[in-house]
């Protein structure tokens, strides 16, 4: 069986350095597996986060190679045999143990997000929707929230000062997400200026190459997001007011 | 001995576990007024219900008119095999439907049928479809709606916070004492009631879709605060789990796979449920493939594949086929899809299940089929409840979700425990909310208790020569899995018990390195008191239930006994000894009766 060393990150904020570990992996194994057999045998302390190790529940998130990954859909045989593999925690949010970091700022962004505030129903009594319109929502109602394009994304990432004022791709997404719901009625527009920074962004697609869930962060969420600022009225471009219209809905 | 420092904290209500039973009594908690503080092991949104994928399962008629709450009533202890509590069973199936779609009222996105109304799949023992579902990702979709829903309530949450232990004053819990896994501080939450919806207990198997959580804390601290538990012998075996290749080996394939045309066959390519039905689902199962083919698109006029029976069933028979030596190469049977829908169906059914396997074998779901077998899933058993209020044995404990035993008697329908979670999520919520307005003044927790809580908790630092947490996990899975496992002898359940006697002693002597900070050493030699507890409650149970029934086979006791079909196995424990009793199951009324009775 193949073995590797793993470099990986071993400190507090107290400090902290890359310490080596030498491995025999199974078939198939993937970057958590081999995290788990470290725990098992040599460092039982080792701090790491993970659920599902199913891609699901967005727990394990760390820097592998310097590419922010989930360890859980990492393959070991992604790499050569014998090759060195450094583990390390997202960098962008300050540091706890080891690979586990302290994300609390994502739960503070997301409690600043204006909920959705729906239309009435249907004399029946019912909602109606029909799978076209859900679709477009159901792409951004797939993130699992592993907060890798929030670590990737360097205005979060470079400037501390940016933090209190920038919610970051994965909260354009949810706001996104909100206003393509067929049935709300919330205008989050200019509030997503005024209080999530969209403004900050420039585009530059870090965030949409990380996303495990492929989701198009920019070019589905952030850029329609923006021409609508622009107060960008062109239906073709901005598909949202072609099929729903901003129209009676009420600002956040 | 120097006295253990901790924060404290007040509420009303709090609720252990932020899956779906716990935000949903958390939300409703909270919209009565009562102050509510929200536990968990992991961060928010991480709970096992974010896995759930098939769907949730609830008689909104809105692809067969004919559902409604009788027929899902009866589905449901059908499959459970008669053993279920039944009014938790009838208020399930009356209120599902309510709860699926105030999750729509809160934003949830279903999948929808054609007149924009939300879809319904075909599962396992449900007559008609009836699981609302998004893709292959429902838990997602339910945890995000219930969480973002949920932070606008005013609960507060306390994340990656373990409790270890209930406290009282008298009779009545007073409170929960644990730590912060960030820190390795210590925390005491007094309350008035607290809810428990820690879910199940899977991490005492070694092939199991459960994650670490899942080591019965929730079992454990009822039992340990003097309440009963029931049905601890009643496991689920799931009975498509992949078995290759390794690098997606365990995971779970969805029974939505059979649910939208997938069939199980042999190494012959024999569709062999049709040699494994047994005499109770006859009637409404297809005896040949012609009718199963039909029924896909016919169901008024043909009976359903037996594909689709309940899973003990599909456990048994999968397991009977590769002891026969009819299995697929790697010990499982084959999954086919992919030669019975087309590729662009099967994405859009199967979207997260068709991207992880490609991801992370390169299996084509599409183009080739799939290994499985069983593995284990779900437990039925757990804390005993009031099935209106959810309250436990002891005053100002209640229990939801799979923490709590007795909705899905000897064996769960697939679809059943999302719909479980938001029932009696709510009333769990609702109840504790009344209970702890009706009581005035405040609770004691006895400071002397805590302390010696603490202490023990930090043990394990005390030892740096002790045992190896995880070879001691590690032991306890395999004695769990060989000994008590799909299929179960007097003789290997007494031997389990043995193993688990020493393993208890083993643990007593467990060690620790590193510091208090996120130690993942330290967190798994704790929880290894409970994960000892409820294996021992299981395998105490099914020792003493000598008949077989739903996820409870005895190859000693290979039928059903009508005697053991009228009672239920509680165990309690008092000063460290547990004991065990069998308790009459609760007298169904005569009209629920006869709604079993009809052939629908
Ligand atoms: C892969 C998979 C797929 C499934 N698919 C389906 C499906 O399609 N349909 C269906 O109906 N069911 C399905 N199930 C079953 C269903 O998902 C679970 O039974 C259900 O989600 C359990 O929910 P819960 O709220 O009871 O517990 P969970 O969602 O597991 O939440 C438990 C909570 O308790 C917390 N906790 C536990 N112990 C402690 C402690 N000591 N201190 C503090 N907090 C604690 C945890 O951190 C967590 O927040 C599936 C299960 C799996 C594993
Ligand atoms: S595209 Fe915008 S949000 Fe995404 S990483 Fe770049 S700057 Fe950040
Ligand atoms: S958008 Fe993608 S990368 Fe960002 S948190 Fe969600 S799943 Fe993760
Ligand atoms: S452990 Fe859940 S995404 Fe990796």
């Amino acid at each position: 069986m193949p073995t590797y060393t793993m470099r990986v990150f071993r400190g507090d904020p107290g400090g902290g350095e890359f310490k080596d570990y030498r491995v025999e992996t199974g078939e198939g194994m993937v970057v958590l597996d081999v995290i788990h057999r470290i725990q098992a045998t040599e460092a039982p302390d080792l701090a790491c986060r993970w659920n599902c190790k199913a891609g699901k529940c967005g727990s394990c998130s760390a820097e592998i190679n310097g590419k922010p990954r989930l360890m859980c859909m990492t393959r070991m045989n992604l790499f050569e045999e014998g090759e060195t593999i450094s583990v390390a925690p997202i960098r962008t949010f300050p540091l706890i143990r080891d690979l586990v970091t302290d994300v609390s700022y994502n739960y503070e962004k997301a409690k600043q997000v204006p909920p959705l505030r729906l239309k009435p129903p249907d004399p029946d009594g019912k909602y109606r929707m029909m799978q076209e319109d859900v679709d477009r929502a159901q792409e951004f109602h797939k993130c699992i929230e592993c907060f890798l394009c929030q670590d990737v994304c360097h205005v979060i990432r470079d400037h501390e000062e940016h933090k209190p004022k920038f919610a970051g791709p994965r909260f354009f997404i949810k706001i996104a997400g909100l206003a393509m719901h067929p049935l709300d009625t919330v205008d989050r527009t200019k509030w997503v200026g005024t209080h999530a920074g969209v403004g900050l962004c420039n585009i530059t697609k870090c965030c949409t190459e990380v996303c495990p869930e492929h989701i198009h962060i920019t070019d589905n969420g952030i850029i329609p997001m923006k021409e609508r600022m622009a107060d960008n009225v062109d239906p073709v471009v901005w598909l949202l007011r072609k099929f729903r219209g901003a129209k009676g809905k009420q600002p956040a | 001995m120097a006295t253990v420092q901790y924060e404290t904290h007040e509420h009303d209500v709090i609720v252990i576990g932020a899956g779906g039973a716990g935000l949903r009594a958390a939300i409703e908690a909270a919209a009565q007024g009562v102050s509510v503080g929200l536990v968990c092991k992991s961060l928010l949104g991480k709970a096992h219900t974010v896995m759930a994928e098939g769907g949730i399962a609830a008689a909104l008629g809105n692809v067969w008119p004919e559902d409604n709450w009788q027929v899902h009533f009866r589905d449901t202890m059908k499959g459970g095999r008669m053993v279920n509590n039944w009014r938790m069973a009838q208020l399930h199936a009356q209120e599902a439907p309510e709860r699926v779609l105030e999750l729509e009222r809160w934003g949830a996105l279903f999948d929808r049928t054609k007149d924009g109304l939300i879809s319904q799949r075909d599962f396992g023992g449900h007559r008609y479809a009836r699981l609302a579902h998004v893709g292959d990702r429902t838990g997602l979709e339910m945890i995000r709606t219930l969480q973002y829903h949920g932070i606008h309530q005013g609960i507060d949450v306390y994340m990656e916070c373990k409790i270890e232990r209930l406290t009282k004053d008298g009779d009545r819990v007073s409170g929960a004492f644990g730590y912060w896994r960030n820190s390795g501080e210590f925390v005491l939450f007094k309350a008035k009631a607290v809810v428990l919806a820690t879910g199940g207990i899977g991490k005492a198997w070694k092939i199991t879709s459960n994650s670490w959580e899942y080591t019965g804390d929730g079992q454990s601290l009822a039992l340990w605060a003097g309440a009963d538990l029931i049905d601890m012998e009643f496991v689920q075996f799931h009975p498509t789990h992949m078995v290759w290749p390794p690098s997606v080996a365990g995971l779970l394939v969805t029974e939505g796979v059979r649910g939208d045309g997938g069939t199980l066959k042999n190494k012959q390519g024999e569709r062999f449920m049709f040699n494994h039905i047994p005499d109770l689902y006859k009637g409404e199962t297809a005896d040949n493939i012609e009718e199963a083919e039909r029924w896909y698109t016919d169901k008024k006029n043909n009976r359903r594949t037996p594909d689709l029976l309940p899973r003990d069933i599909v456990a048994r028979a999968i397991r009977a086929e590769v002891k026969a030596g009819r299995g697929s190469p790697h010990g499982g049977v084959f999954l086919d899809i992919a030669s019975r829908r087309p590729a662009d169906y099967i994405r859009k059914r199967l979207p997260s299940m068709y991207h992880q396997f490609k991801e992370l074998a390169d299996v084509d779901i599409t183009k080739e089929p799939m290994e499985v077998g069983p593995a284990q899933h779900y437990v039925m058993g757990g804390v005993r409840v009031d099935a209106d209020s959810t309250a436990a044995t002891v005053p100002g404990l209640f229990a939801a979700g799979e923490a709590a035993g007795g909705m899905h008697g000897s064996n769960r329908l697939g679809g059943n425990s999302l719909s479980d979670l938001l029932v009696f999520g709510r009333r769990a919520g609702l109840h504790a909310a009344l209970y702890a307005k009706n009581l005035g003044g405040r609770l004691n927790v006895d400071a002397g208790h805590v302390q010696a809580i603490a202490r023990e908790t930090l043990e394990p630092f005390n030892r740096t020569a002790g045992e190896n947490p995880y070879a001691i996990q590690a032991d306890l899975q395999d004695t769990m899995q060989n000994l008590v496992g799909i299929i179960r002898t007097e003789e290997e359940l007494k031997e389990a018990l043995k193993k688990i006697e020493a393993l208890k002693a083993r643990a007593r002597k467990v060690g620790g390195g590193g510091g208090r900070t996120y130690n993942p050493g330290w967190h798994t030699a704790l929880d290894l008191k409970s994960l000892l507890t409820v294996a021992e409650c299981c395998a105490m149970a099914a020792l003493e239930r000598k008949e077989s029934r739903g996820g409870h086979t005895r190859e000693d006791h290979p039928y059903s006994d009508d005697t053991w079909g009228t009672v239920n196995v509680v165990l309690s424990q008092r000063d460290g000894v547990t004991s065990l009793r069998r308790e009459p199951l609760p007298k169904m009324p005569d009209e629920l009766k006869a709604l079993l009775q009809e052939r629908t």
